[in-house]
């Protein structure tokens, strides 16, 4: 198969960037569209010219490295996949296809496709966890979780981190990353004694990484690679709505 | 040198808890004092940072992906052994250490392995706390399977994801501690040299790899968790990423290499398709629980549709060979029986380099909704991947480089034979023998990060004086500035080839040469032949290799371009190694050693021993140094899972 590629090229975050055009011929059904982004940089390597950058590990989709916007599709046209998972059999010998990294204020943009997602990194950090030593942990069952409860956490869990959901946004908001993640914990017995602190922690990081705001467009849901289900915001807006209750009682819940 | 392995004696149970107590303490209010460096993010790394800046060490911890949650441990998907014995069905500590000792064909130490399985335990316990989601039974307790050739069920698992749920943990853990302040996080950061001063590891030095900047951290310990080495293939399991670097680099600077021929081919992994295959997609062992492994009986019905081979045409090898354990052989059996039929002709799909996993029987058995809930997401990666229906016709595997048993050598504490260089998890060599059962590496993993080396590291660090206090090495120090500009040099040399080949179709001629002559069968004429192609390859690396931009900048092929030259002399001591063990166990299989029905055929007699080979220099020769390995409690015998 043959294809036209418009590539998204940019040197670093501060310059300007725009697309590149590239013909490819060679590709196979099986090829996986990386692959077939091997095949083009291999081909500008040995004529000299800089290869394209983008962000890739597992090729298996479960790192959530991989981050492309494919003719306008979040990780590509194919459902509940990332863009690894892409194969060129999804696409018509001879099509024209544009490839773009994320865009989102809070991702900038430090290579052609390759963005910054350490924003992420932050919402964790602002409660995204279990505050249990090492070693101090009871005896697993004496635990006890609900076959659903697990199942739902589990659900919830299942977020990669790709980013996806804020590349999706028209508003660029990472609500769907976040409720996944404060309802992962929020969920299981284990994290009940953190949850109004952890809610709050983590929306308002959010909210400081320059995510804009959920008005229920939905196109999350539909871009996730791991079919998260916006339920999670929801749930998330009424476990907010609940801590912001109670800490008007207590201050130190926002972290003083 | 004499290696020194520091395992204590006496009766094994109590020997990790006697060795805890001699350990020396550091004292609360000095911990803060001791800096401590640890490379990579994934169970092992991830989880000893979190442990060690819990317990107050300033830690800095480096990956080369853009968050820590993405290192590889997470692709893993079965599951995490341990010995908790819920399901009543006979398990215990003993037994989880016996049948890793045995599965690993006797090359790993007893003590290492015992004090693995005692703290299986724990780790289970620490995961669910953290709110690792795993499986769960209707009655809120913990839900387990059995998993690649263990006979009882302690495997636990989070749907196809377990290795993505514990990393998840660790990371979280890790997070808390970056909030906390007690360790600073360096993401897209990769470990190019190591700095030994005196004999001990005192730093790293590092390149940022999105500004190129070359960067000097020192430390009082270093502690490796970089993974494993499978891409030296160029096609595994591994993500692209992994690499060797950050070990080999130590390696040439005096750390010891153990077993680097012992690498274990997974058999369930999708087939190559063709020569633009970038990896190679593991399909989980756990469907080796309801999958049935056949091949034609005749090679003349290999080209037909599998459903239209009749139930007596069709040879269910792994059965046939092996009646006790079925389709849940090890490993290494399983893959070399795959490999067996398909160089007699009878494999299946393109280039014949394929087996049937077949589900027909199972989906009948237990209706198709039950074979989703098990395995649905592998299904649909399969289905992703080969455009075919796993529910319909059955999957075709082939075996593929998964996991390397050896790494860097280190004693009981995890510290190599430099001092102050600590190495965990699929780094080190300790604990998996010649070959690892499923379930084990995520185990091994967490082990060494939460439970051994917050112990380990503390005794070393309390007999030296913080680098903060004694000052005695600066970035000034005449080691620290040679090792930066030999890194400064090498990258400059790299991008001044400008040659006509790319780094990649090195890497490809490379893995395929080390598939051919040290993959699933080694012979003492293809090893010798392969000795003699590496160091012509290597050169034509440095003089013909094309780097296209500079190092000031995010230049992914130069990352890539360090990687495959470390891989090119690493191939080289595997093959070397290989060459060097005339017996086969576990993942090793020498064609010279084997018994009349083809399996493995092991030489305690001249090879009971770890293989820990020291850099010899530049066109020398390593020097070969032997730990034997004694065994006191799990009887010496040929493995048998007929």
């Amino acid at each position: 198969m043959k294809f036209k590629l418009n590539v998204w090229r940019q040197a670093n975050e501060k310059s300007a960037g725009g697309f590149e055009k590239y013909d490819i011929d060679g590709i196979t059904n099986d090829h996986s569209f990386l692959e077939m982004l091997d095949v083009l940089n291999e081909k500008l390597i040995v004529t000299g010219k800089e290869p394209v950058v983008f962000d890739h590990d597992c090729r298996e989709g479960i790192c959530g490295s991989c981050s492309l916007v494919v003719n306008g599709h979040v990780h590509g046209p194919q459902e509940a996949a990332t863009t690894c998972q892409l194969h060129m059999r999804k696409f018509t010998d001879g099509e024209e296809i544009t490839v773009e990294p994320w865009r989102a204020g809070a991702f900038p943009v430090i290579r052609d496709l390759a963005v910054d997602r350490s924003a992420f990194d932050r919402i964790i950090q602002a409660g995204g966890y279990v505050s249990v030593r090492t070693g101090a942990a009871p005896d697993a069952n004496s635990i006890l979780v609900g076959k659903d409860v697990a199942d739902r956490a589990m659900d919830a869990a299942a977020c990669i981190g790709c980013g996806a959901c804020v590349a999706a946004c028209p508003n660029a908001s990472a609500m769907l990353f976040t409720a996944a993640k404060v309802r992962h914990l929020n969920l299981l017995p284990q994290g009940q004694p953190e949850k109004d602190k952890r809610t709050i922690r983590m929306v308002t990081q959010m909210d400081a990484e320059g995510f804009g705001a959920c008005t229920n467009h939905l196109e999350c849901e539909a871009a996730c690679p791991k079919s998260i289900s916006t339920d999670f915001i929801g749930e998330l807006n009424r476990d907010l709505a609940s801590a912001m209750l109670r800490a008007r009682a207590d201050r130190s819940f926002t972290g003083g | 040198m004499a290696l020194q392995s520091h395992c204590p004696t006496g009766p094994i149970e109590q020997r990790w808890e006697k060795h805890r107590f001699n350990l020396k303490l550091v004292n609360p209010a000095n911990k803060r004092k001791y800096e401590v460096i640890v490379v990579g993010s994934g169970l092992a790394g991830g989880a000893a940072a979190a442990s060690l800046g819990e317990l107050g060490y300033k830690v800095q911890c480096f990956c080369y992906q853009d968050s820590p949650r993405r290192a590889h441990s997470i692709a893993a998907q079965g599951g995490i052994n341990s010995a908790k014995n819920y399901q009543n069905d006979g398990d215990s500590v003993y037994r989880l250490f016996y049948d890793t000792v045995k599965g690993g064909d006797y090359r790993a130490r007893e003590s290492n392995v015992y004090r693995l399985a005692e703290v299986s335990l724990n780790i289970i316990d620490q995961c669910a706390a953290q709110g690792v989601p795993f499986a769960r039974e209707y009655g809120g307790l913990l839900d387990n399977r059995s998993f690649g050739g263990a006979q009882v069920s302690r495997t636990f698992y989070a749907r196809g994801q377990t290795g993505q749920q514990l990393l998840l943990g660790a990371y979280s853990a890790l997070e808390r501690q970056v909030a906390a302040g007690t360790v600073s996080m360096h993401t897209r950061h990769e470990m190019l040299e190591l700095i030994v001063v005196d004999g001990r590891a005192r730093g790293i030095i590092t390149r940022d790899l999105s500004t190129g900047k070359l960067e000097t951290h020192l430390a009082d310990a270093v502690v490796l968790a970089s993974g494993g080495y499978g891409n030296v293939f160029f096609l595994s399991t591994n993500a692209m990423g992994c690499n060797v670097t950050a070990t080999w680099r130590a390696h040439k600077k005096g750390a010891f290499f153990a077993n680097p021929c012992f690498t274990q081919i997974h058999p369930t992994c999708i087939p190559v398709k063709g020569d633009y295959q970038s990896k190679l997609t593991l399909m989980s062992e756990s469907l080796r629980n309801d999958g049935r492994v056949w091949v034609p009986m005749s090679a003349a019905d290999c080209d037909k549709k599998p459903g239209e081979i009749a139930e007596a045409d069709r040879d269910y090898f792994l059965e046939r060979r092996y009646p006790a354990f079925g389709n849940l052989v090890p490993r290494d059996v399983a893959s070399r029986a795959a490999k067996v039929v398909c160089d007699e002709g009878r494999g299946v799909g393109p280039g014949g380099l394929g087996v049937y996993l077949d589900f027909r029987d199972s989906i009948a058995r237990l209706g198709k909704p039950k074979i989703a809930e098990r395995y649905g997401n592998l299904f649909d990666m399969y289905h992703h991947i080969t455009d075919e229906n796993p529910y319909e016709v059955p999957m075709r595997i082939y075996p593929a480089v998964h996991y390397t048993m050896g790494g860097l050598w280190v004693d009981y504490n995890l510290m190599s034979n430099v001092p102050g260089l600590f190495v965990l998890g699929e780094a080190n060599f300790s604990d998996h023998g010649a070959n690892r059962l499923g379930a084990s590496a995520l185990m091994q993993g967490l082990a060494d990060g939460y439970f051994v080396i917050p112990y380990t590291l503390g005794d070393y660090l309390a007999q030296m004086t913080p680098t903060s206090t004694a000052k005695d090495v600066t970035k000034d120090h005449v080691e620290v500035k040679a090792a930066k500009k030999a890194v400064a040099e090498r990258l400059k040399t790299l991008l001044e080839i400008k040659g006509k080949r790319t780094v990649d179709s090195f890497h490809r001629e490379l893995g395929k040469l080390m598939w051919d002559n040290c993959g699933m069968a080694r012979s003492e004429t293809g090893l010798k032949g392969v000795l003699e192609k590496l160091p012509a390859l290597r050169e034509e690396f440095w003089k013909n290799v094309c780097i296209p931009g500079s190092g000031e900048a995010m230049n992914q092929e130069l990352e890539k371009a360090g990687r495959v030259a470390d891989f090119l002399e690493l191939g080289e001591l595997m093959c070397r190694d290989a060459l060097d063990r005339n017996e086969s166990c576990g993942g090793h299989f020498r064609e010279e050693s084997a018994t009349p029905e083809g399996e493995a055929k092991r030489d305690d007699e001249q090879y009971c021993y770890v293989a820990a080979w020291e850099y010899g220099g530049e066109k020398k020769a390593p020097t070969l140094h032997k730990e034997p390995l004694e065994f006191e409690h799990v009887r010496l015998s040929q493995r048998s899972y007929k």
